[in-house]
């Protein structure tokens, strides 16, 4: 009798390769690492479909730390590179990982232009304040002051937000996460996985050596429930030790405001529901900022569009369906011919 | 008014001459281009060689009547072979005095000015810059003129389609070429079927640019013509039998990319920035999806430089194309594919510059940057076109290297032969080789940067092949696994690596052949790229004079064909023309050590035969 095995199931450790990570001891791009090989055994991604493209800095090192096929490009371009992938197979799964200076200093553009075009790719931005790789200078997600070796009395910029940036990029799927939160981000990325389109995921890492704790204010345990809301798609907007802390819109005006339960007539009813799919909300958690607000975590905003890669592909159907299969001999004689 | 053919003309009026230089010019609108592409079309039907060279202004709309709004469109056709789009004009047609006062430089002595006289009002002389009028004067007294009213001639034929004034005289390119036509005994057929065809929905259009087609054609033939202004025969010239289509070199470049990836069985995937002259080869592939071709119009060059990288990473073959400014930008990403050993062609539309620089006028001044301008030894094979047709095999041999050796390929072409058309004879696709490329799919032993024993290529492997999946990337990769390595003796084995595959390309490409002449000759001009027109003719001219000399066009800038020094070693002079400063002359000194002599000239314009003739009869004659 033939025994039927079922195929083995595959585990995070599956997806690891046997390269030496060579992150400093402690980088929150460890944590990183760890979900993603998570969420892919949890999802059970095939890694031969698999494709992990990355630019320049300490955070696009992670495809060497993946087992299936990877790409270490060159700075910023990552984003670019990934939809020539996509317009050649859009069959793959394809996922872009980089810095905050690699995705919105110097390939800022293509940032811009992989989000509104909605190229299927999920892209994960480690967002570590800083330009790690090369030695910890100040970088545009900064926050004014940053003392580094080339800002060595404060910057004087200010910072760009990575998620208002994608969302007004006419990103389709824009999340948070933090490096620390193993329990939160696996979910976030799977969301990212499951979305038809670009999803961007701004998570937050602490770069131990050039930036130690500077997302502490929110991401310390002790502070963690007053200081993050952890958004879900039709729950009300609730956060704090005791959860009785919410979010209402303003009268009057278009302003978000914490209100307390139980104070003040305040009831559950009256906190604020999340609605994904409405982008002035997700523009308004975004923009969120301690101390004054918790910061938001979690998909602010998902409301799928057709992609750039698959509208490429149907025009391309739709024309050889239209027209039938190129005759390349006739297309040699197009347009007036004589014999001589 | 019915069609009268040259046929029945009187014979006896017609001089036969081996062939002429026509250049239409007038202002942006006048319709220029369109006149001179039918005149193309009907010499092609009427057995002629041609080549032709529109030359249109940078503005887009330039204010009417301005130097800098003139249009012109030239054509060289003849009895014979025709090399080039013609040094000095025959005829030349001006729809208004800016259009006089820009080419009348470039017409022969006793050459023939046809003039619309109804455009040299007070006006239009001084918005080109002129004091009085010239066709009043006697400063065209070289030249034959021929002062005709065009405009109120061409509003008369008009008349019954009942068009506004300004409607009717934008049938006024018809006219003059109606009169060109007569004046080459051409047929109106083919002009007057693409205008039925053109204006079908607006059959008053058609009909009234067809009536002024054929008011100009009788004018002629009614002897309003000046006496001396006869009519002229330009036999057929001697083409090898075939069936044939003009081509510009934008076209040959894009339908040969396309049978090169058919030859190779790959995708087509072509990523490219707007920018002039490069622009028009993204026009030509985006119309062609019914054969699966993928068009990516990117946010600048490098996004699509790097796109293409991409396509190649995931197994179609990635394209780009641009114009020196915009190659200068796809550097760095080209040093990536260089490093990761992906196929790549770069198509770069070559104009003057540095910089902005003048984009509509052509130069060959990017082979130092072709060849040498990346960081690091980053070495590619660099091949160039050397006529419009010619960029369709220059096209195939790109796939072919590209795939073949998995590196960069860059194609050098330039803006005067994106623009310029010729009589091309239609390949049959039976006559090419294929040469399928094959994927990487066997796990055995695999590991991505082994290499083949004869062309050093690494091997190709799509992601998505099972047990296959593998990392590249653009840190130095150790011989073998590709894994990161920053040791020192690797990284010189890499390089030396990277090196010897380029320069292996040597011994599969074709030995450098001799175009003209013998080897050994007194002077040998040596050219490339779209030089070869004019250095062909005068390479020709010259032997038939009795001068030894010999020419040679390279197609294969890096690496060079490995016996092209000791052949140029054989020479006594070795004389190299090139619209740059002097960069293959550099080339050639440094690979060869020989006393190579540069010809060189920046002007945006083509070489002219007399200047290619009179710099090797200064050679030649002491
Ligand atoms: C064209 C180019 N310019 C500059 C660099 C140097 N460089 C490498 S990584 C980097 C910034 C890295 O910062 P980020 O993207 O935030 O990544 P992190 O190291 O913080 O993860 C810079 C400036 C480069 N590799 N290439
Ligand atoms: S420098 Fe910072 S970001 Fe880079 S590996 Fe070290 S801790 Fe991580
Ligand atoms: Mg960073």
């Amino acid at each position: 009798m033939n025994v039927q095995t079922a195929p083995e199931k595959l585990t995070a450790k599956d997806y690891a390769t046997d390269q030496e990570v060579r992150w400093c001891p402690g980088c929150g791009d460890y944590a990183i690492l760890k979900s993603v090989q998570r969420t892919l055994a949890d999802l059970q991604a095939d890694p031969e479909q698999t494709v992990f493209v990355s630019g320049i800095g300490c955070a696009a090192r992670f495809p060497y730390y993946m087992e299936t096929y990877g790409f270490h490009t060159i700075h910023g371009r990552s984003p670019a590179i990934a939809t020539g992938v996509k317009l050649a197979n859009p069959e793959l799964d394809v996922w872009v990982v980089g810095g905050d200076g690699d995705m919105l200093s110097i390939g800022g553009n293509h940032t811009m232009h992989v989000l509104r075009r909605n190229v299927d790719l999920q892209i994960l931005l480690f967002n570590n304040e800083i330009y790690g790789l090369t030695k910890g200078q100040y970088s545009p997600t900064s926050h004014i002051g940053t003392r580094s070796p080339s800002t060595p009395f404060g910057s004087v910029d200010r910072p760009v937000s990575a998620a208002q940036f994608a969302i007004g990029a006419g990103g389709r799927f824009v999340a948070r996460s933090v490096d620390i939160l193993q329990k939160h981000l696996p979910v976030v990325l799977k969301r990212a996985y499951e979305n038809k389109g670009a999803s961007f995921v701004e998570i937050f890492q602490n770069c131990l050596v050039y930036n130690d704790a500077v997302f502490s204010h929110f991401t310390e345990k002790s502070v963690q429930a007053d200081m993050q809301i952890h958004v879900e798609h039709g729950e009300p907007l609730i956060f704090g030790t005791e959860s009785n802390k919410g979010l209402r819109m303003k009268n009057d005006v278009l302003e978000l405001e914490i209100v307390t339960i139980g104070e003040d007539g305040v009831t559950e009813g009256d906190i604020l529901l999340h609605d994904e799919t409405n982008r002035p909300l997700a523009m308004l958690l975004a923009s969120m900022q301690p101390p004054a607000f918790p910061v938001a975590l979690g998909v602010l905003y998902c409301d799928p569009a057709p992609t750039y890669d698959g509208a490429v592909h149907d025009q391309v159907n739709a024309i050889k369906d239209e027209k039938g299969e190129g005759d390349f001999d006739k297309l040699l004689r197009q347009g007036h011919t004589w014999e001589v | 008014m019915s069609e009268v053919t040259a046929i029945e003309r009187p014979e006896e009026k017609r001089d036969e001459v081996e062939s002429a230089v026509v250049r239409f010019a007038g202002d942006s609108g006048d319709g220029m281009q369109l006149t001179g592409t039918q005149f193309t079309l009907t010499a092609a039907l009427a057995g002629n060689d041609l080549a032709t060279f529109p030359d249109f202004p940078a503005e887009i709309r330039a204010p009417a009547g301005t130097t800098f709004g003139v249009s012109a469109f030239q054509i060289n056709f003849g009895a014979r072979r025709i090399m080039t789009s013609g040094d000095d004009l025959d005829v030349l047609v001006v729809m208004n005095p800016a259009a006089l006062i820009t080419n009348l430089s470039d017409v022969k002595p006793g050459g023939i000015v046809i003039a619309d006289t109804g455009s040299f009002t007070d006006r239009n002389l001084a918005k080109a810059g002129y004091d009085g009028n010239p066709l009043d004067d006697d400063s065209l007294d070289k030249y034959r003129v021929v002062k005709i009213d065009m405009s109120r001639l061409t509003v008369e034929a008009v008349k019954d389609y009942g068009l506004s004034n300004k409607d009717a005289l934008r049938s006024k390119n018809m006219w003059a070429l109606g009169l060109v036509y007569w004046m080459y005994g051409r047929r109106r057929k083919a002009s007057t079927d693409w205008l039925n065809a053109k204006f079908e929905k607006r059959p008053e259009i058609a009909g009234a640019n067809i009536a002024a087609l054929n008011a100009g054609h009788a004018f002629g033939e009614t002897a309003e013509m000046p006496a001396e202004i006869g009519g002229y025969n330009i036999p057929a010239a001697e083409i090898a039998p075939g069936l044939y289509r003009t081509v510009t070199g934008t076209d040959a470049i894009a339908l040969g990319l396309l049978a090169g990836t058919r030859l190779a069985n790959l995708g087509l995937t072509f990523c490219s920035y707007p920018i002039t002259p490069a622009s028009a080869l993204l026009h030509q592939l985006a119309a062609m999806k019914e054969f699966g071709v993928v068009t990516f119009q990117a946010e600048d060059e490098i996004a699509a430089v790097g796109a293409a990288i991409g396509a190649s990473y995931a197994g179609s073959l990635g394209v780009t194309s641009s114009s020196g400014p915009g190659i200068a930008l796809k550097m760095e990403a080209i040093g990536l594919a260089i490093a990761t050993e992906l196929p790549l062609i770069i198509v770069n539309s070559q104009r003057a510059g540095p910089s902005t620089g003048m984009p509509t006028k052509t130069e060959q001044s990017d082979l130092y940057q072709a060849v040498f301008g990346r960081n690091a030894d980053a070495p590619l094979p660099v091949i160039s076109v050397s006529s419009s047709t010619d960029g369709f095999e220059v096209a195939i041999e790109a796939v072919r290297l590209a795939t073949k050796f998995m590196t960069p390929v860059m194609l050098l072409t330039d803006g005067y032969l994106a623009n310029a058309s010729e009589p091309w004879l239609i390949p049959d696709m039976a006559d090419y080789a294929p040469f399928e490329v094959k994927f990487r799919t066997d796990p055995k032993d695999f590991q991505p940067f082994t290499r083949d024993d004869d062309t050093l290529a690494r091997p190709w492997v799509k992601p998505g092949t099972p047990q296959l999946a593998h990392r590249i990337g653009g840190i130095e990769r150790a011989d073998g696994s590709g894994h990161i390595s920053y040791d020192a003796d690797n990284h010189q084995k890499m390089t030396d690596l990277r090196a010897a595959k380029i320069n292996g390309i040597a011994d599969d490409i074709p030995e450098q052949e001799i175009d003209q002449g013998e080897a050994g000759a007194s002077l040998v001009v040596v050219g490339w790229g779209s030089t070869y027109g004019p250095i062909s003719r005068a390479v020709n001219n010259m032997r038939n004079e009795g001068f030894n000399v010999a020419h040679i066009h390279l197609r294969y800038i890096w690496p060079l064909p490995r016996n092209l020094g000791d052949l140029l070693k054989g020479f006594g002079q070795v004389l190299v023309p090139e619209m740059n400063k002097g960069q293959l002359v550099t080339l050639l000194r440094a690979q060869y050590l020989v006393a190579a002599e540069g010809f060189n000239k920046v002007n945006g314009k083509p070489f002219l035969i007399n200047e290619l003739e009179t710099a090797i009869r200064g050679r030649l004659e002491n």
